[in-house]
């Protein structure tokens, strides 16, 4: 790939479409390249003055963004093939022309907008949450070794893009997958030492529909996940924490 | 119990918070966000969240808490809710620890603590460099838990519009889908407004795109006081940027970085030589001033640039890992340069609001029935706001606005379902108007174009440092530009997602907020805190202690003052190069 000069103009090539129902269609647009610059800053660009390469007025294009640092999971989309925040995509590390696409996998609410809904109704299927006793002081809670924090504390860092359901292949019309995002929060509230109590019932949602059944191991998930989460071996451990358990109760009979 | 309908405008960790806590007490809560709850700017707080639990056996105290920030505050901020914020919060970041949160841990496996600035104790509670994102997502589980059980009901992707104001009282919303651009009316017995800062009024700042204080601005002009808007806090280090002036947390500092500029050859750290006591871990205002003056007055800026170097290469590569990952992440992401081999270049920008909605002890606005929360309000933080003590007053201030609200809404003599649908049809209806004249006026001016202009304007002449005729001319430009953004060109026509439409809409209230702050600069000829003028560089107290209360009207802000409650600590003069 060539360096980048102060002048240089580039082609983004963005695959729109008007509303949820309408039909997807490709506008290309030329943006002036400044250093440093990402696809955020390329979007607006366009934004401000929409025509496309052959001279043609068009609709600002719509897309997601807020924190621009890659933590909010707002802007995920797919760039040049792959799902990724389009905050942390600079412009001189990619291919051009540059090719977006929404967010894979979920439906479009207009261009480059996606409905993620579906993976916070899945976090309430794995009730991700502690089931605390009330908001009064009741103390430091739970002792926590820094080895354990150590080991969570990655898990931890899911922003909830949805790049690892748009990777997936086993996410698909047919198949009611909950996804590796969901997955880890379950394997992440089950590490916690209050978390933990609720392990079982945790257990029971992710060996039934769409759990963990429907992982298929083709380790998509960890290789386009914007914080290095090792989503592998988080579904593995929850895998065997969910054969183990079954056991017991069944030894337990 | 009298079944009670609250709404609660804000899905950062103050809406969240103040969610729990209706929900807690029983009753029904409608949640509106612009985003879905975890993408508000909250998860972008990275440094951590300060409570005086003294694990480190310091003897640090709630006292000292509560001095601390009243004093960084320079003294503008009501004492005894800063007290009782400064008493709740070792009991906050141990309910937080209860949800999971994934706090960074001594070896004994008790809470971890670092420093940051203003203070001399290690006070600040941290999930590695994410702290403000696990906040969010253990409180948004909780939400989800109470929103299972069917206390909660959601609306994300919903933006307020305006209050219904019926016989002076808030009795519900206007809202607009922002997908359908459906507009709504909302009943509600009681409205919580906890929808955060204002950074994008400066165009380039380091909050979040969503941070426009549309809302704040929308509740001002329905007639809620506006508290010490002039009170805008620049953060000393950020990275330079187009899009977004990415913040490098004081946790840098506070876990050993220090702050320097190349002079004869030779690093030359500033703020340890000024500032001896604090060194690096002055409070913000106080950094920032030196760093201008470092720069623009010395001539010292790295390659001659408005940049000084932010330094962690120093420090041990492993504790980056362990303490600072998320920082050195960001910095290596968005520079190309490793900060554990290089210093990062950083300089000054805009964070953080600490003015905001007037409110009482309970939260209450002046409007009965509207209540506001987190960084939309304006206690605790007086003129200048320490380090990690927003995550704190956010969750605080949830905690008194969700049980305030459903007092007040339990103790209402008429629900809002009992008053006439017309007043709800009619704002409304209002509401759909402007709407339409925005898409319909096929005006020439490029809402882009003029919001990139209010920033440029407000970041030269009201951040660091204020010159009396400088503000004068920003506030006349500002009235003029509110005048073009009557005559705006919005390209998008579409009935789906329009951002534009809601982009201009944001930009007037923007425009109309940016005054206020403005006009509140003007006005106060002293020097406290964030406030800077070089023609008065002296806090004045004799004239000058007292609450601007913003009111209204189309003509630009009506300022008028209040006295600040300062019945704990005396106020003192405020100093950092000596104990
Ligand atoms: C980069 C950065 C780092 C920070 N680090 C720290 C730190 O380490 N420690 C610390 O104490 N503080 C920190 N702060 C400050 C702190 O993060 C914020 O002050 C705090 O998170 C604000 O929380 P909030 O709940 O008031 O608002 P937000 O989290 O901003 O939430 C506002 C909510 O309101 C919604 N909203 C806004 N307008 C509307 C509308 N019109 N209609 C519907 N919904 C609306 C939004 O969608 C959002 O859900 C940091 C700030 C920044 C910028």
């Amino acid at each position: 790939m060539r360096e980048f000069v102060m002048s240089d103009n580039f082609t983004i090539k963005i695959r729109r479409q008007d509303g949820p129902d309408a039909k997807p269609y490709w506008q290309e647009f030329e943006v002036n390249f400044r250093p440093g610059m990402n696809v955020v800053i390329a979007l607006q660009d366009i934004r401000r003055d929409p025509v496309t390469i052959d001279g043609v007025k068009a609709d600002p294009v719509v897309w997601e963004c807020s924190c621009l640092e890659e933590v909010c999971g707002s802007c995920a989309m797919v760039i040049n093939g792959r799902a990724r925040q389009a905050c942390s995509a600079l412009i001189e590390d990619l291919d051009r022309p540059v090719t977006l696409e929404p967010l894979a996998k979920f439906p479009v609410v207009r261009d480059l907008m996606v409905d993620r809904s579906s993976l916070f109704e899945n976090f309430a299927r794995v009730r991700a949450w502690i089931p605390i006793d009330g908001t009064y002081p009741m103390g430091p809670g739970p002792q926590v070794s820094q080895e354990e924090q150590e080991a969570a504390y990655p898990l931890a860092r899911c922003i909830t893009c949805g790049c690892c359901l748009a990777a997936c292949p086993q996410v698909n019309n047919n198949s009611s997958f909950m996804g590796a995002a969901v997955l880890n929060q379950a394997t992440l509230l089950n590490s916690y030492p209050t978390g933990r109590m609720n392990r079982a019932a945790r257990l029971d949602v992710v060996r039934g529909d769409g759990g963990l059944a429907g992982c298929g191991n083709a380790q998509n998930c960890e290789r386009v996940c914007p914080k290095s989460i090792p989503l592998v071996s988080s579904i593995a451990r929850l895998n065997r924490e969910a054969l183990l358990d079954a056991v017991k109760r069944w030894l337990g009979k | 119990m009298k079944q009670a309908n609250i709404i609660v405008i804000g899905g950062g960790l103050a809406g969240l918070m103040t969610t729990i806590k209706i929900a807690e007490a029983g009753q029904k809560v409608q949640l509106f966000a612009m985003q879905p709850v975890r993408r508000s700017h909250s998860v972008c707080a990275q440094g951590g969240i300060n409570a005086a639990i003294n694990l480190k056996g310091e003897g640090d105290s709630i006292w000292t808490h509560f001095d601390d920030t009243v004093y960084g505050g320079d003294f503008l901020a009501n004492q005894p809710l800063v007290k009782r914020m400064c008493e709740a919060a070792p009991d906050i970041v141990e309910l937080t620890a209860r949800m999971g949160v994934m706090y960074n841990r001594t070896p004994e496996g008790n809470l971890d603590f670092r420093r940051f600035g203003g203070t001399k104790f290690h006070r600040t509670a941290f999930a590695g460099t994410t702290t403000g994102q696990q906040l969010v997502y253990a409180l948004d589980e909780q939400v989800r838990r109470h929103e299972a059980e069917g206390l909660v009901t959601k609306f994300e992707g919903w933006e307020l519009l305006s209050p219904v104001i019926h016989n002076g009282a808030c009795r519900g919303i206007t809202a607009m889908n922002l997908n359908t651009m459906e507009v709504r009316a909302f009943p509600a017995d009681a409205v919580v407004a906890a929808t955060g800062g204002i950074g994008a009024i400066f165009g380039l700042s380091t909050n979040s795109l969503v941070n426009t204080g549309s809302a704040a601005s929308a509740l001002y002009q329905a007639g809620a006081v506006y508290a010490n808007p002039e009170f805008v806090q620049v953060h000393p280090t950020a990275m330079p940027g187009e899009d977004k002036l990415r913040l490098i947390s004081e946790s840098a500092r506070g876990e050993g970085g220090r702050v320097w500029v190349p002079r004869d050859g030779r690093p030359w750290y500033f703020l340890e030589d000024w500032y001896p006591a604090y060194g690096n871990l002055v409070p913000r205002d106080i950094a920032s001033r030196a760093i201008f003056k470092v720069v623009h007055e010395l001539g010292l800026g790295v390659d001659g640039g408005e940049v000084v170097y932010m330094d962690i290469s120093h420090l041990n590569p492993r504790d980056i890992d362990r303490n600072l990952y998320g920082i050195a992440e960001i910095y290596e992401r968005f520079s190309g340069d490793d900060p554990r081999k290089v210093p990062m270049r950083v300089f000054p920008a805009v964070h953080y609001n600490m003015g905001g909605l007037w409110v009482d002890d309970s939260m209450a606005t002046n409007v009965p029935g509207l209540f506001a929360a987190g960084e939309a309000e304006y206690q605790h933080h007086g003129a200048n706001r320490l380090g990690a003590n927003s995550l704190v007053s956010c969750i605080f201030d949830g905690m008194v606005a969700g049980p305030a609200a459903v007092a007040y809404a339990e103790g209402l003599q008429k629900r809002s379902g009992e008053i006439s649908s017309g007043i709800f049809e009619a704002e409304a209806n209002l509401q759909r108007d402007i709407n339409a004249d925005i898409l319909n006026t096929g005006g020439t001016e490029n809402p882009f174009d003029l919001f990139r202009e209010m920033g440029d304007l407000m970041r030269k002449n009201v951040t660091v440092i204020r010159k009396n005729d400088d503000l004068k001319k920003t506030d006349e430009k500002l009235a003029e530009m509110l005048e073009r953004c009557g005559r705006l060109n919005v390209v998008d026509k579409s009935p789906v997602a329009n951002t534009s439409l809601v982009f201009a809409r944001e930009l007037k209230n923007m425009l109309i907020l940016a005054r206020a702050i403005t006009v509140g600069a003007l006005m106060r000829d002293e020097s406290r805190g964030a406030h800077y003028k070089p023609e008065y560089p002296m806090r004045d107290d004799a004239g000058w202690l007292k609450t601007t209360r913003a009111s209204f009207t189309p003509d630009g802000p009506e300022i008028s003052y209040e006295p600040v409650d300062v019945s704990l600590i005396v106020p003192r003069e405020r100093h950092y190069d000596v104990d």
